[in-house]
């Protein structure tokens, strides 16, 4: 074992429901523990610096930047990923109202608008538009264009999303 | 290039206490990190300096809030969300909410803590100037016990802060004696989210029979701290809102600012605004409004 590897200590966090054990330093970040060391790619990074919400998840019900999340910070933390969200074979009802609505193009900035908008339901399961442009408004989207992904947004209250 | 998590220590004490100690033991040496909104940027971009990090995020005695009956104290380590959600800071500081709700994005406001804020110092923190406007005081913490020192006193220069290496800031300390007031809150930047203030302001005042009293101006990204505007504030003090006033009060507080040219706006663009704004709260002023 290299001294690199020593200075790993072992982080339990439930991830999508699931208990994991895993090694890591304490100052890697969330988003590389979650896409190289469990595969979940889902999440993205786009800036790296908390501008973008790229690699937004949720961590104990809090919407988050996993980017600026040193691991040890995590620890013992409940996180839920778009892989939850999009776990099964169905589409969740933000997925089909981003679908619908064309709120999704290439996909770069989809997860994190998801696990915005859907941090924001859980709060205010009825938003003004106004609440889901601020709820949004630390999701950066380069192609598809915001009023598609808003109108995704209030259509899926529409419908009723539970949490 | 960012930099390499080997190369980096952090630990998390089980409470301040012990928050504390580790800081008094070599002190200079670790660095606090909370929310880590400043701090893993720095990480991130490979600006990091320190190599010894101490984790003070979610700390029980940071991130409480104690309502007193002359005064509220804000933890440390309470985030803009727990901010924008105390029903007493909601009702009595409307500027601090304000600005809370103008700090970065909802998953940044989840993060980034008010005594983050403070010690990461900009000049264009946007929860600064609430925190002067209100004559706030700061309890420092250490093992050599406890201080309170006035905020506007901490700063002392770009990025100089009061706070001794051992020390961590506890809480915020905000008197409730303002109902009643008149405040007033803009921030002008590229947008109200994510974007760094061009100019940022916290105003407040007493209005009674048409006269001003007790006026607080605060503004940030003028000046090397975020500042009070005291000469403004003094030739406004008891006066009726006129043109005249209005006048002196536009050509003084742009001459009381230090703003510079940089990369967000122009020291002259921002001397402008700061004007502009001074009227526009005098304006409010006059109407009487209330927050």
């Amino acid at each position: 074992m290299t001294s690199k590897e020593r200075a790993k200590r072992e982080f339990s966090l439930v991830i999508n429901g699931e208990p994991k054990t895993l090694r890591a330093h304490p100052m890697e970040r969330l988003l590389d523990v979650l896409r190289e060391q469990l595969g979940l790619t889902g999440t993205k990074e786009g800036c790296g610096e908390g501008e973008c919400g790229a690699c937004a998840v949720l961590m104990d019900g809090a919407l988050v930047d996993s980017c600026l999340i040193p691991i040890l910070q995590a620890q013992g933390s409940n996180i839920v990923t778009i892989e939850k969200l999009a776990g099964d074979a169905r589409l969740c009802a933000l997925q089909e109202a981003f679908l619908e609505c064309g709120g999704a193009q290439c996909g770069i900035c989809t997860p994190g608008m998801i696990l915005a908008a859907q941090y924001l339901l859980n709060r205010k399961p009825r938003p003004t538009m106004e609440d889901i442009r601020e709820g949004l408004s630390g999701n950066l989207c380069r192609c598809t264009g915001y009023t598609q992904i808003f109108e995704a947004v209030a259509e899926a209250a529409r419908r009723g999303v539970s949490a | 290039m960012r930099s390499d998590p080997a190369d980096c220590e952090l630990v998390a004490p089980a409470n301040l206490q012990a928050a504390v100690s580790l800081l008094a033991d070599d002190p200079g040496s670790w660095l606090p990190i909370a929310g880590g909104t400043d701090l893993m940027v720095q990480y991130a971009a490979g600006t990091l300096r320190a190599r010894k990090l101490v984790s003070i995020w979610n700390l029980p005695d940071l991130r409480r809030v104690e309502v007193l009956p002359g005064e509220i104290q804000i933890g440390a380590g309470c985030t803009y969300t727990d901010l924008r959600e105390h029903a007493v800071v909601r009702d009595e500081f409307p500027l601090l909410v304000r600005a809370a709700s103008w700090t970065g994005g909802i998953a940044n406001q989840n993060r980034g803590t008010l005594g983050g804020n403070i010690v990461n110092a900009s000049p264009a923190a946007d929860s600064l100037p609430a925190l002067l406007a209100y004559g706030a005081d700061l309890i420092l913490i250490s093992v050599r016990g406890e201080r309170r020192l006035a905020y506007r006193d901490f700063h002392v220069g770009y990025k100089e802060t009061k706070l001794a290496p051992d020390e961590l800031i506890r809480a915020v300390c905000l008197p409730r004696h303002f109902a009643g007031y008149v405040s007033y809150a803009r921030k002008v930047g590229t947008r109200s989210a994510q974007a760094i203030s061009k100019v940022c302001m916290a105003a407040l005042a007493r209005v009674e029979g048409g006269i001003v009293y007790d006026v607080r101006i605060a503004v940030g990204s003028v000046a090397p701290v975020p500042l009070r505007l005291t000469e403004t504030e003094r030739i406004l003090d008891r006066k009726r809102v006129e043109p005249s006033i209005v006048a002196l009060a536009r050509k003084t507080a742009a001459a009381e600012i230090r703003p510079i040219d940089d990369i967000r706006s122009t020291a002259r663009y921002r001397a402008a605004v700061v004007s502009n704004l001074v009227a526009e709260f005098l304006e409010k002023l006059r109407a009487g409004d209330r927050p």
